[in-house]
């Protein structure tokens, strides 16, 4: 599941689109996406999606949190049906397997929306962002650097893990106070590794004259081009034509639709 | 004027108890490449740490003595302002690179200088093509080898344009044929560029025949210091465990057993080449 | 004994590490891995004590599948050093980590007292005793973690780049140490890139390059030999490539020992000049 909420390193239009732009339309989704409690909209919300997926050319990655978030949905699912069932005021089991399946649309969607934004938005160009959005740099930096050691981090621990086992460490079997006594051995060279390497990494960077003056430059810059503007202006519509639909017109249930009463 | 200059330089680590280096009186010139060396703990790289100023800015300790880089008192002067001086080039390649494209990591110390964008760019260009790596510029550091990344470590000191750069054993995760490859890119930056050149090395073999002075430290003091061709020479250099190399080594038997050669040689090639006269000469 | 019969190892991140590797290592054997960064020389070694289980083939420890065994089990008879030691180190004392391995492998206290003791002595670890690990230098570390491994005394040893960033000293300590354990019967093992080190030792040499051994044999022969060092990015040992320089003199390709080469040279200088 959590594949596709990082950054996919290829070229393609919704990559280009500053980060600022795509994050105003993601929170545009995610509004709209609470606005409506209803099966229908919520279900157009959904496709309405998979166009930007196939501009953005994450159709894999995309299918792949799809498929990584089924267990959550279904576990919404099932809730949703049994607390409607015995708490709400819904009468017919159509009714509340559509309330139900609207849910899971809604939690989907929310996914969805966010993944859009992390699989096409690079860290760097997120830091970016944040840092011309005015937040102090070293927070921007804290950020980006985090992102950088990821991978590191993964593979020492990996590293640590393989070190241990070849010590006898049985990391598999006995009781949960044990298993959780044979973490100290991977959790302490961990943290003690990860404190040395940040030393390491504020040497390394005092000596390339950090703090050396309050106004950074910077070699990249973002600047919002015509089809920024578009992707806002077209997510301040959706906007504003749900916010429409919500305050004037009542949105049938697809149980009315197909007429079906039990 | 010396680009660096020590007198009776004494530091001790804090919490310690006896000093990491003791009464260090230095002179070095512009344009020289000095070779540091020494066996571990001998203080080395401790007194690299005080040319850029993280002694005592960063690791406070006691600094006794006085030190003077580039006409600068470094006690009286922040790391940054030191920084544009002195470069310093760790040893392990993977903690000194944090940004997540090559070209932003060389452009990072001229960001932090406020530089403006343009200069920035220039500056950046030319670094990563004196060291080789201009193709890379867009990829991630975590994606090339050890040796670019080392590579990458020195063009984002280099872009700062210091006048010295001290490199703390830079070779150690590397291997002999990366070793080989970055010892010569530093060698034209001494050679080519006249930056002065600070390298701690405990492979003497590869390095030492780019350099114009060795300086052998041992428990804190300096021992030896001159020339590599007289300094390798001398028995307390082989006596402390300093890494001879094995051709000095092997130049010394052949002398002793007798055979007229001229040179102390620094590499396999140029003892070859003094044998080889050697049997010329012995010919006629 | 060590069999592998032609693995091959894939990555989970799809890169294919080993391409068809069998070797064959007896007891008591002093074998060297070498070959560039990325070669193979760590993915083929975490084969030996189960860490890693072949795409394709078969390793056999003793006979027995390592595919079929826990990592556990195969380290009682093979021993890891890793390179890093601050990959391993935990504890609040030398001691205790000296013996963490030895609790892990169900040894009684009595045992594990005497190992302990045995293994800070050879390692001259004794004063440090009680220390902290990690107030310790890297010298130091790096002994301890070797300690912490001959503990349980595995008849295997494998060490992963044991001489890097070591001074000339530690080096030497290191190579006597090496040569003292297998003298005493254990089989050796390690990944190095560094030359002169195992020029010195003149352990059996297998030479990797990207995923295959490229070459088996006496350090003599596989060290000194140009297109093979060319092939794996290796350097020639010094003093292989002076004598190399000179071969039109008549001068032997094979010779790394500075001793032997001045015989050589004095010897010929006396023929010529008679």
């Amino acid at each position: 599941m959590f594949d596709g909420l990082k950054f996919r390193n290829i070229s393609s239009p919704m990559h280009r689109i500053d980060p600022r732009a795509k994050f105003i339309y993601v929170l545009t989704l995610f509004v709209v996406a609470v606005f409506f409690n209803q099966l229908i909209p919520l279900l157009i919300l959904f496709f309405s999606q998979i166009p930007i997926i196939m501009i953005a050319k994450v159709k894999k990655e995309w299918l792949r949190l799809i498929k990584g978030s089924s267990f959550f949905a279904a576990i919404i699912f099932i809730m949703n049906v049994i607390s409607l069932h015995f708490y709400s005021s819904y009468s017919s089991f159509a009714l509340i397997i559509e309330q139900a399946s609207a849910m899971t649309v809604r939690f989907i969607v929310l996914v969805e929306s966010f993944s859009i934004f992390f699989l096409t938005t690079s860290p760097d160009m997120l830091g970016l962002s944040l840092e011309q959005m005015g937040i102090p740099y070293e927070f921007c930096f804290a950020f980006t650097t985090a992102i950088r050691f990821v991978p590191v981090l993964a593979e020492e621990a990996q590293t640590i893990i393989d070190a241990q086992r070849s010590r006898g460490l049985d990391i598999e079997g006995g009781n949960l106070m044990k298993r959780i006594r044979n973490y100290i051995p991977i959790l302490i060279p961990l943290i003690v590794n990860a404190i040395r390497r940040s030393l390491e990494l504020a040497e390394a960077m005092e000596s390339r004259a950090w703090g050396a003056t309050k106004k950074r430059t910077t070699l990249y810059v973002l600047k919002m081009g015509k089809r920024d503007y578009c992707l806002i202006l077209t997510s301040t519509i959706i906007l504003a034509v749900s916010t429409y639909i919500w305050l004037f017109i009542k949105i049938p249930t697809l149980t009315q639709i197909l007429n079906i009463e039990s | 004027m010396a680009i660096i200059e020590t007198r009776n330089l004494t530091y001790t680590y804090p919490y310690a108890d006896k000093p990491a280096f003791k009464d260090v009186t230095l002179r070095i010139e512009r344009g020289e490449f000095i070779l540091l060396t020494g066996p571990s703990g001998c203080g080395k790289t401790t007194l690299c740490r005080c040319f850029n100023g993280l002694i005592p800015h960063f690791y406070g300790g006691k600094l006794e003595g006085e030190i003077t880089v580039a006409g600068l008192k470094t006690s009286e002067h922040p790391i940054h302002d030191l920084a544009q001086h002195v470069g310093l080039v760790f040893q392990n390649p993977e903690n000194q690179l944090f940004a997540l494209t090559i070209e932003k990591d060389v452009a990072f110390g001229l960001e932090n200088l406020g530089l403006p964008r343009d200069e920035i760019r220039r500056r950046v260009d030319w670094a990563l093509k004196v060291t080789g790596i201009y193709d890379l510029k867009d990829r991630a550091p975590f994606e090339v080898s050890g040796g670019q990344q080392q590579r990458v470590a020195i063009a984002s000191v280099l872009a700062m344009r210091p006048e010295v750069i001290v490199l703390d054993e830079p070779t150690s995760f590397l291997d002999p044929l990366s070793a080989k490859k970055i010892l010569e890119v530093i060698n034209n930056l001494n050679k080519d560029l006249g930056i002065t050149i600070i390298l701690v090395e405990h492979r003497l073999d590869l390095a030492a025949r780019y350099a114009t002075r060795v300086i052998i430290m041992n428990e804190g003091q300096i021992i030896l210091d001159g020339e590599p061709r007289k300094v390798f020479l001398e028995s307390e250099a082989a006596l402390i465990g300093v890494g001879i190399p094995k051709v000095v080594r092997l130049y010394m038997l052949l002398k002793r057993a007798g055979l007229n050669i001229s040179n102390v040689p620094l590499s396999p090639e140029e003892l070859s080449k003094s044998i080889m006269e050697a049997f010329t000469f012995d010919k006629c | 004994m060590i069999n592998v019969e032609d693995i091959y190892f894939t990555y989970p991140n799809g890169v294919e590490a080993l391409k068809g590797v069998s070797l064959q290592i007896t007891d008591g054997e002093f074998v060297a891995i070498m070959g560039q960064n990325g070669a193979g020389k760590t993915t083929l070694v975490k084969h030996f004590n189960g860490l890693l289980k072949p795409t394709r083939g078969r390793v056999l420890i003793d006979d027995i599948d390592t595919r079929h065994v826990s990592v556990a089990t195969l380290a009682r008879k093979v021993g890891f050093v890793f390179q890093n030691p601050d990959h391993q180190l935990f504890s609040e004392t030398v001691e205790d980590e000296i013996s963490f391995a030895l609790k892990n492998f169900g040894f009684d206290e009595k045992t594990i007292k005497e190992r302990v003791d045995w293994a800070l002595n050879i390692l001259d670890l004794t004063r440090y005793r009680k220390t902290s690990p990690f107030m310790l230098s890297g010298g130091e570390r790096k002994r301890v973690a070797l300690a912490s491994v001959l503990a349980w005394d595995p008849k295997i040893l494998i060490l992963d780049e044991p001489t890097i960033g070591q001074d000339r000293n530690q080096k030497e300590r290191l190579r006597q140490f090496i040569l003292q354990m297998n003298h005493q019967g254990k089989t050796v093992v390690i990944v190095t890139h560094d030359i002169e080190f195992v020029a010195e030792c003149e352990p059996r040499v297998i030479l990797m390059s990207d995923g295959r051994i490229v070459a088996d044999g006496s350090a003599r022969n596989v060290l000194t030999n140009p297109d093979l060092i060319a092939k794996s990015w290796l350097l020639l040992p010094e003093i292989t490539s002076v004598l190399l320089n000179l071969n039109n003199l008549g001068f032997p390709a094979n010779v790394m020992d500075v001793y032997e080469a001045r015989d050589l040279i004095i010897e010929r200088l006396g023929w010529d000049r008679k």
